[in-house]
């Protein structure tokens, strides 16, 4: 467990020292903001107290502001050769992929934290539902952190921390769209299965308010099973 | 504390990198990896460091084996891999902390250690710039310093002078012979010299196997077998000189450097010394002998003759 922490706190350093960090907290936060308070599909347009504009904004900007953040984090090692160094110190390459997941879903939660003040404006407008706006942002963090997943797995693939944003990208759109779309366009056994792999329909009912453990279920498997694909490619360089 | 290595096989596709090889390494031992490129020196070492699984074969770091506790051997290892991978935005002293807490150093022992790490090294001027602000030579100095930092029992150095000046060389080198006198440390090297320097055995491989084990002494006597002369005869006919010499019983050939007219090469009949009779020889023929040199045979020759064939 510490060698984990160790390993999330140098990855979340590096994230600041090279103002990744930062570019993408105010990527995030301008793009949400302004989408929030100025443009479009924006609170007092719909003139009801609540977040879902905010949360649909994230939703789409999370899901390309993450492989930008993941796609360094196992290529950017393998391509200098450092991955060498962190795995003959005396850790696994569990520790190594845990580490590395955490420290990128603190950067998320960060991000997350700083559009409070969002819920608290809201909250003084009128009558908010206090138990859709933590189960939103829950719904927020599942799903970054099954991006998170994808996006390690994507960089465990490549060298090239382009092609690993790509890969990342492509996988995930299955999740964030296509899927749905399927689902739409089939009935019966197989529709009801693109409608269980769609991320939409879960996060949707977690940010409505209900915290249910089939989407939960859902979520936690999509995360370990992309760790686990990690894993895998990590270990196999060594054979 | 010893390292076994037995019947290390490394397949990379259809090629074997290593090949079978078996050795033994002592505590207090510095043993010199030579061999070509490709040879499978950095395969074996990475194998040792057991972030290579091998085809074959185990390896005994002390009591543990890398196949079954690669955790407890990579506690007691430093590894100081090949082109010494570094993380290049971070500052120096960081990367050192980093590994210092990684390798499960106390806490309140690490500053101190990081001190002496960063004296050891010689890196005060630059403990604070970002590594990939560094020149190679101090590059190469961090990688030393994260190796040792946990005071390792056992040293896996690959290639560690590479891309150093000559008294950055010459600092390393007297650096690893203090470490390898309570330490085990083996080194990979290209060049013989450094090899000869630092090292009391020397390893040759080549194709994955090994063609050579011994101290470097053992390894020119080996090769030497015969005695080689080279003689500068003044006051005296060419021929007259060759057929004088090729009359000694303990002469072998007899061969005039090509270009001169007097200085000649002389190779021995094996186990047996001429230089005796050659010296007589000349004092009875009256001529002046004014050059008598014993040829050593270089680690090159032998370097070049096991590994090109």
């Amino acid at each position: 467990m510490k060698e984990i922490w160790i390993i999330a706190r140098r990855e979340l350093n590096a994230f600041f020292n090279s103002l990744m960090a930062y570019i993408l907290l105010i990527a995030f936060l301008g793009f949400s903001g302004f989408f929030t308070w100025i443009s479009g599909a924006d609170v007092f347009m719909v003139g009801q107290a609540n977040m879902q504009s905010f949360f649909g904004i994230a939703y789409w900007s999370l899901f390309f502001f993450i492989p930008a953040m993941t796609m360094g984090l196992l290529s950017e090692e393998t391509r200098s050769g450092t991955i060498e160094l962190l795995l003959t110190k005396p850790i696994n390459d569990w520790q190594v992929i845990i580490g590395k997941f955490l420290s990128t879903l603190v950067l998320v939660c960060i991000a997350l934290a700083f559009t409070l003040p969002y819920y608290i404006t809201i909250a003084t407008l009128g009558p908010l539902d206090h138990g859709s706006v933590w189960t939103g942002y829950l719904g927020l963090i599942l799903m970054s952190a099954s991006y998170i997943g994808i996006g390690i797995f994507a960089s465990s693939l490549s060298k090239n921390q382009i092609v690993a944003f790509l890969v990342a990208l492509l996988i995930g759109i299955f999740f964030h769209i296509i899927f749905g779309v399927l689902a739409g366009n089939f009935t019966g056994f197989l529709g009801g299965i693109f409608t269980y792999l769609n991320l939409n329909t879960h996060f949707e009912s977690i940010s409505r308010g209900v915290i249910d453990t089939k989407d939960l279920i859902y979520f936690f498997s999509l995360i370990a099973l992309s760790l686990i694909l990690a894993e895998i490619m990590l270990t196999r360089r060594r054979f | 504390m010893d390292i076994i290595v037995e019947n290390l096989t490394k397949i990379y596709g259809t090629q074997r990198a290593v090949d079978n090889i078996s050795f033994k390494v002592h505590t207090g031992e510095v043993l010199g990896f030579l061999g070509p490129n490709g040879a499978g020196k950095t395969t074996t070492m990475k194998a040792i460091t057991s972030y290579l699984i091998p085809n074959s074969g185990d390896i005994h770091v002390g009591e543990f084996s890398v196949m079954d506790q690669p955790e407890e051997v990579k506690k007691r290892i430093g590894y100081l891999p090949e082109n010494n991978p570094l993380y290049n935005d971070m500052p120096v002293i960081d990367y050192l902390r980093f590994v210092a807490q990684i390798q499960g150093i106390d806490k309140t022992r690490i500053t101190g250690r990081l001190l002496e790490m960063v004296k050891l090294c010689g890196l005060e001027g630059e403990k604070h710039k970002k590594i990939g602000e560094l020149s190679k030579g101090y590059r190469q100095r961090v990688g030393l310093a994260q190796a040792l930092i946990h005071d390792p029992e056992v040293l896996i150095l690959d290639e560690p002078t590479a891309g150093l000046d000559p008294n950055q060389i010459i600092e390393i080198r007297d650096l690893i012979k203090a470490i390898g006198r309570e330490k085990t440390v083996i080194l990979s090297s290209h060049i013989l010299a450094e090899v000869e320097a630092t090292c009391d055995r020397i390893l040759i491989i080549n194709k994955g196997r090994i063609v050579a084990d011994g101290t470097p002494e053992n390894l020119r006597k080996k090769a030497q077998g015969q005695e080689m002369l080279k003689l500068t005869i003044e006051d005296a006919s060419k021929n007259e000189v060759i057929k004088a010499l090729q009359k000694i019983p303990g002469i072998d050939w007899v061969n005039p450097i090509s270009g001169t007219d007097n200085r000649f090469e002389v190779q021995s009949r094996p186990n047996v010394s001429s230089r005796r009779e050659t010296f007589d020889l000349c004092v009875k023929n009256g001529w002046v002998l004014t050059e008598m040199v014993v040829v050593e045979t270089k680690l090159e020759d032998i370097f070049h003759e096991l590994t090109m064939n």
